[in-house]
């Protein structure tokens, strides 16, 4: 049954693609708030469109997608975070950006908006900047309680956003976030840029899955125009896509080894990401393949050695990494750190719709690569544990590690001849696409609308890390300080793909 | 095991380090009159500062301390407090939210220090200047020493700024 078939809604958007959108009024969206706090279904985005707020939903087996949009009078809709958490912060942002008001939403503070723009709701009705108010963090009752806050500039070598961490003696009691810090308006960029210039901001929206994003961005112009890419392209796409899934993996296994002091996985672990990011470079001429893929195709070709670059590479990491995984699982003291530490229950991550190896080691098997080519043409497996502790988000990279190994084969086995690139339709009339996109950390959505001339009117980047930010509050709870490294590391969520 | 481990798997990664960047040494010598000269050897320690990149350099800045690079036998190591630094290594655009933040860290940093902008966005905003939510590149926050450009520039190219920095300060 069809998602949209339980929410009252007056027609579909005719130029939206692949999935539906329809327009609701308020009798379709307490619907969906409904299915939403009944766990029929799961909140996949919810983002402002002024006057509009537009919220993507999946069905709980995943089996469909809709987009559904409620035209705000007066500039307000009713919150769906009052009976749906995973929408709490999604809700402030979209304040923040747009003035667009929540009504009874359970938290009226501010969320990207740190009070240093000199404009308020600024994809909005602008307005002058107020005098920002002191923002208050959540209020703690109890005895022998302290505080240590964190950040926004943190001691390593990482990205910044604050952590106010309650504790009882080495006891964390609640650890409260505040993100925003990275925020560089990239929406408001995409407002009338060409798809050439939205491929290079959507790329650097979080560096770390540069290929995952444009990857999004692409398909979400390519629904939206009916572009098909030649079949080569979306091979070497998957090619791009998996290498930058082992790049992080392997940089993630041996970081949070690190943070419980095993710096051996590190050093190791770092010497495979390095073998990683040189066969990107020899095959498609950036470590990072920054700009490689773009809406048609991709931008370069497999270098004429990349092929033997890439058997390089998987050969090598054949040899090595099973005696990593070998040395992890083997080492009692570290087992004694990542097992039963900072766990995430299955409810939770199914509650909040959390993706990736946070999801996925919490018993949510959602993969978004079930829904676009190239994998529809290869056979993977997508595994699963259910433990949610640090030890289970490290083994389930350790076994998609494995699966991309096979999956990079399948694309050298039967990598398609023909173009890379076919140029995107011109519509000459608006039109709508939506893209969900497996990056190494979980699911990317995108949601574009072009003009009639195929400028970007609008776009929305929503990170995988929306749904698992806040589930590293729960999963630090009750550990102690000295553990929040390693939970947040085996989170490894995303600050800049997140305050975009 | 571990020692089976460290003896079997690889020999020696480390590459010999490249030949300082001669663009970089150029615009060294222009800013060292500004700051007090002190003799420090040819070791610095580096504070690295987000100031709302991508996070594409922070990936390769973390590179140099891989095997390959290995940093800290060049005498260069990184630190968690400004206090301890000589060197701020800041990547991305300044954004708004990030500006305090950033001339905090730049304030608690004790002299003599040096600023590197690492990165395209650093330079200037690169991609996102234009922003409503960006104030421009870290020489528009705090004083800067030299630009590392890249998008992001690679280890080597890293390397050879960070090089450029110590023949000069020394």
């Amino acid at each position: 049954m069809a998602l949209l078939d339980s929410i009252a809604h007056t027609g579909t958007a005719k130029q939206h693609k692949p999935w539906p959108r329809a327009e609701v009024s308020d009798d379709g969206w307490a619907q969906a708030i409904e299915l939403l706090s009944q766990g029929r279904c799961t909140l996949l985005g919810l983002w402002g469109d002024a006057p509009a707020v537009h919220m993507a939903l999946i069905a709980a087996d995943f089996g469909d997608i809709a987009v559904i949009t409620y035209i705000c009078k007066d500039g307000s809709y009713p919150s769906v975070a009052a009976r749906h958490a995973p929408a709490g912060k999604l809700e402030r942002a979209i304040r923040d950006l747009y003035g667009l008001d929540a009504v009874d939403a359970p938290d009226g503070r501010t969320w990207l908006d740190l009070g240093f723009w000199s404009v308020k709701h600024p994809l909005g009705k602008r307005g002058k900047a107020g005098k920002p108010k002191p923002y208050q963090f959540l209020p703690v009752e109890g005895e022998g309680l302290h505080q240590i806050p964190v950040g926004p500039v943190h001691a390593g070598i990482i990205e910044p956003g604050h952590f106010r961490f309650t504790c009882n003696g080495e006891h964390v009691v609640r650890l409260e976030q505040r993100l925003g810090y990275v925020h560089k308006g990239i929406e408001q960029l995409m407002q009338g840029a060409s798809l050439e210039q939205g491929a290079k901001l959507a790329g650097r929206t979080s560096g770390d899955s540069t290929v995952a994003y444009a990857f999004a961005f692409a398909s979400a112009v390519e629904a939206a125009t009916q572009t098909v890419v030649p079949p080569r392209a979306t091979y070497l796409r998957g090619l791009m896509a998996e290498l930058e899934r082992l790049a992080n993996h392997f940089g993630d296994i041996g970081a949070i080894c690190n943070d419980a002091s095993f710096a051996i996985m590190l050093a190791q672990c770092g010497i495979l990401r390095e073998h990683t990011l040189r066969a990107a470079q020899t095959c498609f001429g950036h470590r990072l393949m920054m700009d490689s893929v773009v809406p048609g195709g991709v931008a370069r070709d497999l270098a004429e050695d990349g092929i033997a670059s890439l058997h390089a590479l998987l050969a090598e990491v054949r040899r090595v990494f099973p005696r990593l995984v070998e040395l992890y699982d083997s080492t009692a003291s570290l087992q004694d750190r990542t097992v039963t530490t900072g766990i995430v229950k299955p409810d939770t991550v199914r509650q909040w719709g959390a993706g990736g190896y946070v999801g996925r080691a919490s018993g949510r098997g959602f993969d978004a690569r079930r829904l676009y080519a190239p994998y529809d043409k290869l056979t993977f497996d997508v595994p699963v544990r259910d433990e949610g502790d640090v030890n289970a988000r490290i083994w389930i990279r350790i076994r998609e590690v494995e699966q991309s190994l096979a999956l990079i084969e399948q694309i050298l086995g039967n990598l398609p001849a023909g173009n890379i690139h076919a140029p995107v339709k011109t519509k000459a009339k608006s039109c709508e696409g939506l893209a969900l996109l497996e990056a190494f950390r979980g699911d990317v959505l995108v949601w574009l609308r072009l003009d009639a001339q195929g400028t970007i009117e609008r776009c929305h980047l929503r990170d995988a890390s929306w749904f698992q930010w806040p589930l590293l509050e729960t999963a630090i709870k009750d550990n102690i300080v000295a553990d929040f490294p390693l939970c947040n590391k085996s989170f490894n969520c995303s600050y800049s793909g997140h305050d975009a | 095991m571990r020692h089976s481990l460290l003896d079997s798997l690889h020999g020696p990664l480390t590459e010999p380090a490249p030949a300082p960047d001669a663009a970089g040494l150029a615009e060294l010598a222009q800013s060292v009159n500004r700051i007090a000269r002190v003799k420090l050897g040819r070791s610095l320690s580096i504070r690295q500062v987000d100031a709302g990149s991508c996070n594409g350099c922070e990936l390769e800045i973390h590179a140099l301390s891989n095997a390959f690079y290995d940093l800290e036998r060049l005498g260069l190591r990184f630190v968690a407090s400004p206090r301890h630094a000589d060197v701020l290594m800041v990547t991305g655009p300044v954004t708004k939210n990030m500006r305090e933040a950033l001339q905090r860290t730049y304030n608690a940093t004790p002299e003599p220090k040096w600023v590197i902008a690492v990165g395209a966005c650093a330079a200037d905003g690169g991609i996102f200047s234009r922003s409503y939510a960006v104030e421009g590149g870290v020489k528009d926050v705090v004083p800067v020493d030299l630009h590392i450009p890249g998008c992001p520039p690679n280890p080597r190219q890293l390397l050879a700024g960070l090089l450029a920095l110590l023949q000069n300060a020394s």
